[in-house]
């Protein structure tokens, strides 16, 4: 029997009675969703005091297996999901970024307790990453010190209505389903602190900036690397730098309108300069008619917000931090108002 | 007139008192050792370069054998003392019992040298590479002084007094307003880069390689990673590294372990920690007294109550060198004695199992143990607000006293609200949930031939080397060493109880497991005599000391130790400053049993194969939060 496929998407299509009480239609993201979100095996990960309630979750009295959580990977090949259960060091998130970039797609990261979300008790620490935000996308957050088993599954209970309102056809939320591969985290580097490779530019005006002021000429006469030989000794700081660098570039580039990948593509690079840690305060306004597809139109709402780290006249740029915010707060407002134009203009 | 020294009467070294030895000592090497007299000190000042021989003759005439803690103190700024110094501050004790000797050697804070007592005490090794790491003291004699929490390459060494983190904001708590203007700022936003970090003016950008794990792997006697080497038989054989951890799900958290092996034969074994370094010592410096106590339920965060107990008892311990100080009502001691042998119950369940997780036994024992924690914890929850961090013990006192009902918000059967009476669930978890937990893991594991063949034989340590490397708790007296904080230099109500002391005398995994289930059992003994206390003293006042909450600290140091499930858990407190008592301690150590308790886990993995080398660390019986801190 030939039948269209434009005929058989019709609803009033006549079903064969042998086939009633036997299909059911659905939509393929809500099946796949549905797969995933009941699946989701978490890495066998423990990092601190959380660790151990997130045991006693994972044991009889809570048990997460409930939810299809029960097999806990130790090899992150294997996982879906990060718990990131304790106080993330400076020492430990470079192994955990490793792992990180080792799961496979799709992956999610649930912070679990204060530390993890924000640095916790111990965030004025001088060996503590104040929340595992900094360097991975975290998903859901568990607040607690540590979080109760109730309050873990709530947690996860979170996550899997995550999962549910993602779409396959959205390539914007869900960084997997869009083109290409993704960009693997940039492992931060142990150096006389933690350096994370995306802020390397910063640093490097830092250290000129405070050379320049204190006027400290290096001990051997040495001349601070150019911009160029350090971008080539570090290839990870290389992209991350151009991926940091605001995507100013990206707007000029006139992405033809029928070019759907480019477009999805830009947006992608938008989205890593916005999560990556980009100092920047960039906003990336999509075009309000969805069938235009056009190019996002990629505005630097401060551009400022990267100049205050180095002033001209080489004050203490980590001092200035009070007009780093009103600078912040301002960008804030500019984007609250235009937000509520834009809802004006819808209703 | 003419002083008689002990020596002179031909008393017994070995036996006499601390306050004796201090003046036999000050008397018989004059000029070297000096009494400290600073107020609300108390021990010795050895001249450091004699430091190694004094050592020698505490140890082997005074009998002072067993070295508790060593620990570094910078004195920069601080108004008691003319000039800024560091010191080492070391405490030995005779494993025979009794109090302290306190010895201290000090020197100067640029050049900061002391010579390496590791081959006095090897328990020393660890403790002098922190005090490298963190106060930046080299100790010539150290075979491999190298960074122990943090990483090579660190800039600084950040426990000094001058050296301030990237999120610095004042120098003690409580601080000023975080929000003058009207607007809450957080600490990110002081710093451009928006995380917390700080880099010296001359960064070198260029040469960005990851040097934090070279002196590691040369300091293991190893330029390469692969050796070629030939075997009994004639076969060529490969010596191979192997890297456990910092993820490994048997490592029991962050911790890790470089090997060196030969096939299945771990030829050398070198612990690698600092995952879980959380500056809680530093952080500490800067707390008041009273904000230390929910900071030390993250210590070994499987037993919170316990650090509670040390850190009270050595805050206790300078508040009776004041005048307004009561100590705590009995039935506040009672609380804190159930609380704490509830707690090591606990420790001792959850060692037992994870020992069996590494043993093979995946996670089916350790079920049943978790079951019967939940319950305990359901208590703790009751009493103190929270299950795992209870920050329960107050200075002279507890936080409050028991509910006289019990809400179980979830149960093991359905998710209906359970009531209890308070001393009928205490009463029946004592006298029969407890026990009964204990006759079942007894009678399914302790003659198991699965454990014993695992087990017997295997991690040995010797009563010398146990005594030497400074282990505590199971570790010690699985070696036939009757230790016991509780019973050779007792606290709290521990005098007046009733219960024994286990000792093993293999000194192997077996004898560990053994010594956990006698002290479980042991432990229920005592929770069974407290019971009536607590019926007797109901009505009595448990926190209403005017220290309780007020915490100005006279000046003076002080060391309060326990028992704690892993081992001895040790604080040293130094209060100090122009004043005659402080809101902020000077110095805050934690004597970690895990961490020290891991000195010798070369030593006993050497020889053994990988597999067991997994469940010799389990059978150590570690927590993270307490090694690295």
């Amino acid at each position: 029997m030939e039948v269209s496929l434009q005929e058989l998407n019709k609803t009033q299509y006549p079903i064969p009675a042998e086939l009633q009480n036997n299909v059911a239609i659905t939509s393929l993201s809500k099946i796949y969703n549905w797969g995933r979100r009941n699946s989701m095996w978490p890495m066998l990960f423990g990092l601190a005091c959380c660790a151990i309630e997130m045991i006693a979750t994972a044991s009889s009295r809570f048990d997460f297996s409930r939810f299809g959580m029960e097999v806990m990977r130790a090899t992150p090949r294997q996982s879906d999901l990060m718990i990131v259960s304790g106080t993330v060091t400076k020492k430990m998130v470079v192994p955990i970024v490793r792992l990180y970039n080792q799961m496979p797609e799709p992956k999610y990261v649930l912070a679990m307790g204060a530390c993890a979300s924000g640095g916790g008790p111990f965030k004025e620490g001088y060996n503590v990453v104040s929340g595992i935000d900094k360097y991975l996308p975290v998903d859901v957050y568990v607040p607690g010190c540590p979080p109760t088993p109730q309050a873990l599954l709530f947690g996860l209970i979170a996550l899997q209505r995550k999962i549910d309102g993602q779409s396959l056809t959205t390539a914007d939320d869900v960084p997997w389903y869009g083109v290409g591969p993704s960009e693997p985290t940039p492992v931060p580097i142990l150096g006389p602190d933690i350096i994370d490779p995306r802020q390397m530019d910063m640093i490097r005006r830092m250290a000129e900036s405070k050379a320049a002021k204190d006027a400290i000429s290096l001990p051997d006469g040495r001349a601070l690397p150019a911009v160029k030989t350090a971008a080539a000794v570090v290839p990870v700081a290389k992209k991350a730098t151009a991926a940091a660098a605001p995507v100013a570039a990206a707007a000029p580039v006139a992405a033809p309108a029928d070019d759907k990948r480019a477009a999805a593509l830009a947006r992608k690079a938008a989205r890593a300069a916005k999560t990556g840690g980009a100092p920047a305060e960039t906003v990336a306004v999509e075009d309000a008619a969805p069938a235009a597809a056009a190019a996002p139109v990629v505005t630097a709402a401060a551009p400022a917000a990267v100049a205050p780290a180095v002033p001209a006249d080489g004050a203490k740029p980590w001092e200035e931090a009070d007009e780093i915010r009103e600078q912040r707060k301002a960008a804030a407002l500019a984007r609250k108002a235009a937000r509520a134009s834009k809802r004006d203009e819808g209703k | 007139m003419v002083m008689t020294t002990p020596e002179e009467l031909n008393v017994d070294l070995k036996a006499t008192s601390v306050e004796e030895t201090v003046s036999h000592l000050t008397q018989r090497f004059p000029g070297i050792v000096s009494a400290d007299t600073r107020e609300g000190y108390g021990g010795v000042i050895v001249a450091k370069d004699k430091l190694v021989d004094i050592a020698r003759y505490v140890r082997d005439v005074l009998g002072f054998d067993y070295l508790s803690s060593a620990t570094p103190v910078d004195y920069l700024g601080e108004g008691n003392h003319s000039t800024d110094h560091l010191e080492m501050v070391y405490h030995a004790y005779r494993t025979s019992g009794g109090k302290a000797l306190v010895f201290k050697a000090q020197t100067d804070r640029e050049s900061a040298e002391i010579p390496s007592l590791i081959h006095v005490w090897k328990g020393a090794d660890f403790q002098e590479r922190e005090a490298w790491d963190l106060y930046g003291i080299r100790f010539p004699g150290h075979p491999s002084l190298r960074r122990i929490l943090m990483w090579d390459g660190f800039a600084g060494h950040p426990m000094r007094k001058d050296w301030k983190e990237a999120y610095y904001e004042e120098d003690h708590k409580p601080f000023t307003s975080r929000w003058p203007g009207g607007h809450v700022h957080r600490a990110e936003e002081k710093s451009i880069f928006g995380h917390n970090v700080r880099y010296p003016a001359d960064i070198d950008l260029s040469r960005l390689t990851d040097v934090s794990e070279s002196t590691l792997y040369s300091g293991f006697g190893m330029g390469v990673d692969v050796t070629r080497m030939v075997d009994h038989h004639g076969v060529e054989t490969n010596e191979l590294m192997v890297n456990m951890g910092p993820h490994h799900p048997s490592t029991h958290g962050v911790f890790r372990m470089m090997l060196r092996i030969d096939g299945e034969t771990v030829l050398d074994l070198d612990p690698v920690m600092g995952y879980l370094h959380r500056n809680h010592e530093k952080i500490g410096e800067r707390n008041t007294y009273l904000h230390n106590i929910p900071f030390t339920d993250r210590l070994d965060y499987i037993s919170s109550m316990g650090n509670n107990h040390g850190y009270v008892l050595a805050v206790e311990q300078l508040l009776a060198l004041g005048a307004k100080y009561n100590p705590p009502t009995y039935r506040a001691e009672v609380l804190r004695v159930l609380m704490v042998e509830l707690t090591r119950i606990v420790n001792h369940l959850w060692a037992i199992g994870f020992w069996l997780n590494d043993l093979g036994a995946f996670f089916t024992p350790v079920l049943y143990f978790i079951q019967e924690r939940e319950r305990i914890l359901d208590f703790f929850e009751a009493v103190a607000g929270s299950r795992m961090m209870c920050n329960y013990m107050r200075f002279g006192g507890v936080f409050a006293d028991v509910p006289e009902r019990i809400h179980s918000v979830t149960n093991l059967i359905n998710d209906r609200m359970r009531d209890f009476d308070t001393m009928q669930f205490l009463t029946e978890m004592i006298n029969e949930r407890i026990p009964r937990t204990i006759d079942e893991l007894d009678a399914y594991l302790t003659q198991s031939e699965i454990v014993r063949v695992r087990s017997e034989g295997v991690g040995i340590i010797s009563r010398e080397d146990a005594i030497g490397y400074s282990t505590a708790g199971p570790l010690l007296r699985g070696s036939g060493v009757a230790y016991d904080v509780r019973r050779a230099d007792p606290y709290s109500i521990y005098p007046e109880l009733d219960f024994d002391v286990a000792v093993e005398t293999s000194g192997d995994m077996y004898a560990r497991y053994m010594v956990r289930l006698r002290e479980m059992r042991e432990s229920v003994r005592i929770l069974k005599q407290l019971l009536p206390r607590l019926e007797y003293t109901k009505g009595q006042p448990v926190n209403d000391n005017n220290m309780a909450y007020s915490g100005k600290v006279p000046v003076g140091e002080s060391y309060g130790r326990v028992e704690n499930g892993k081992g001895e858990l040790g604080f040293y407190i130094v209060s100090a400053g122009e004043k005659k008592s402080t809101a902020n301690p000077w110095r805050y150590h934690v004597r970690a049993p895990s961490f020290i308790n891991l000195t010798p886990l070369g030593l006993m993995s050497r020889g053994s194969k990988v597999a067991d080398v997994v469940s010799i660390l389990g059978s150590i019986d570690i927590v993270l939060g307490e090694t690295d801190r």
